[in-house]
């Protein structure tokens, strides 16, 4: 849905992308994570263009954008939502207003625009609004809004700017969650740049993980968990420092994988540490046993076949 | 000077002021709107970055923002004369305070316009809107309350220019004030017209002030 190829942007001396490829499936939510400057926040400007990249090729939904010329952006951008994160409301225009606002850049006609702006308010809970201006709102309102606003052009994709930077725990996890609805209900492809790890953990099927301008690793996540020395699995679901006897496993799909592995090879096996939490809705993590008995040797090579064995501590 | 005497003078200047300043904001807010636009369009990062342009019309801004009114008056005799048919009026004094007031209305606008956080205008150009899309719908209706307030500053400065307009011809308040108060030291006629200049510019205030408060949803 998404494909961003060997993009470079400098502001001057400062190299902001070095040589970015990345690709987001259909009805695929990917996490881009990273610190501040990273890069990230470029990077998602420069799938919609508001960024030009002096190198690099960006094709969102079939369309190469960087061959489009100003009236083809316009248009393709239209089909493109953005979130952002301190909302970027139109302060003199109501909720309805600002969700219309779109509509009447593509020209729509004023009855449907009225029928698609309380269509997406209904969407987002907030229909009882349409009449209140974003100063009467609060955060988490406001990022509805945001949001009904960036689908009411009927977008393929929604790009979100540190979408809940701005927003408490609370607030924060029931926007994740209409996003994730969104995601589900409307097929909608997410791609997501935040400096949390939770955002990722609680939305993404994908995540990438960004530093000096650069992905440094990029994947599904329960792929990234299973792979040794991942630093995106080691930041999403860090373990205290190992233990000698000790090995890592990654926990994904298969969720009484403890259980049968004592069955079948008859060990015991103990949980040093952990970190599971729900990723995009199923247990996810990575868990660091102390396996023993006989059969401990059968067990850790069927583990390490089955490509679930992380890191072995002699 | 009986208040009989003074009525008919105080109510002929204030009419003159009214036909003054009316019709020089008009036309301030017809020219220096698009010129605060441009102004503030052609700088770096605004919408349609144009650095030569806006250096040239920052300096013709700046040349008329640093003159005297009493002195731009004269100069522009030969535009006035060009644009009304005569140098001395009224009708006359509309040009030179137009012109005076265009360059600093423009600079309230420019000021206006980049109080519009950046991050709305990109949304717009995130979700398709073109640059003309952007200016009327959103820098525009998003400025309005400081565009009134900038407007409600002008209109107070034009009333105060509109009282050198004596000099030309154009009569109003200051005129008044001048000739009867000053020179024939009618102390009387000075007061009323002092009392009825600031009571003027308390209402365009007030009215400013209420309006931008009343167009503000922050």
């Amino acid at each position: 849905m998404i494909t961003v190829s060997g993009l470079r942007k400098a502001y001057g001396d400062v190299v902001a992308l070095d040589g970015v490829d990345l690709h987001v499936g259909r009805g695929e939510v990917f996490g881009v994570l990273g610190r501040s400057g990273a890069g990230k926040s470029t990077l998602l400007r420069c799938v919609n263009l508001l960024e030009r990249p002096d190198e690099g090729v960006v094709t969102v939904d079939g369309r190469e954008l960087t061959a489009l010329g100003a009236a083809d952006l316009r248009r393709a951008r239209q089909r493109i939502g953005m979130i952002h994160q301190h909302f970027a409301l139109l302060s003199s225009r109501t909720v309805a207003g600002n969700v219309a606002f779109p509509l009447e850049v593509m020209g729509v006609g004023r009855a449907a625009r009225a029928r698609r702006v309380a269509e997406m308010l209904d969407l987002v809970g907030l229909a009882d609004r349409a009449g209140a201006y974003p100063a009467q709102l609060s955060g988490g309102q406001k990022q509805r809004v945001g949001i009904a606003r960036a689908l009411a052009a009927e977008p393929s994709v929604l790009l979100s700017d540190e979408a809940t930077s701005a927003l408490d725990p609370a607030t924060t996890q029931s926007i994740l969650a209409l996003l994730r609805r969104l995601n589900r209900e409307l097929g909608l492809t997410i791609l997501l740049i935040t400096h949390e790890m939770d955002v990722i953990k609680a939305v993404c099927d994908s995540a990438a993980i960004m530093s000096d301008g650069r992905i440094a690793e990029a994947g599904p996540i329960p792929e990234l968990l299973a792979t040794p020395g991942s630093r995106l699995a080691a930041e999403l679901f860090p373990l205290p420092p190992a233990e000698p006897g000790t090995v890592t496993v990654a926990l994904a799909a298969d969720q009484t994988l403890l259980s049968r592995l004592a069955r079948t090879h008859d060990v015991d096996v103990a949980i040093a540490a952990g970190a599971v939490e729900q990723v995009a809705g199923v247990p996810a993590g990575r868990l660091r046993l102390r396996v023993t008995g006989a059969g401990t040797a059968a067990a850790l090579a069927e583990l390490r076949e089955r490509g679930l064995l992380v890191e072995e501590d002699a | 000077m009986t208040w009989s005497e003074m009525s008919p003078l105080v109510w002929e200047a204030t009419g003159q002021t009214a036909v003054m300043v009316g019709w020089s904001t008009l036309f301030t807010v017809l020219f220096g709107l698009p010129l605060g636009v441009c102004l503030a369009g052609t700088d770096r990062g605004g919408l349609f970055p144009a650095p030569a342009v806006r250096r040239v019309l920052g300096l013709v801004v700046n040349v008329g923002r640093s003159l005297p009114f009493i002195v731009l008056m004269i100069a522009v005799i030969p535009v006035t004369r060009v644009l009304t048919g005569t140098t001395i009026g009224t009708a006359a004094a509309v040009v030179p305070l137009m012109i005076g007031a265009v360059p600093f209305f423009a600079r309230l606008v420019e000021t206006a316009l980049r109080e519009v956080g950046r991050d709305i205008v990109q949304a717009a150009e995130a979700m398709g809107a073109g640059r003309v899309t952007i200016v009327a719908r959103v820098l525009l209706p998003e400025a309005l309350p400081g565009l009134v307030a900038g407007l409600t500053v002008t209109v107070v400065t034009l009333i105060s220019y509109s009282a050198m307009a004596g000099v030309i011809g154009g009569g109003g308040l200051g005129d008044l004030a001048v000739r009867y108060g000053y020179q024939r030291f009618e102390t009387t006629l000075m007061i009323v017209t002092v009392v009825v200049l600031v009571v003027v510019v308390q209402l365009a205030q007030t009215l400013g002030d209420a309006v931008a408060r009343r167009l503000s949803h922050r």
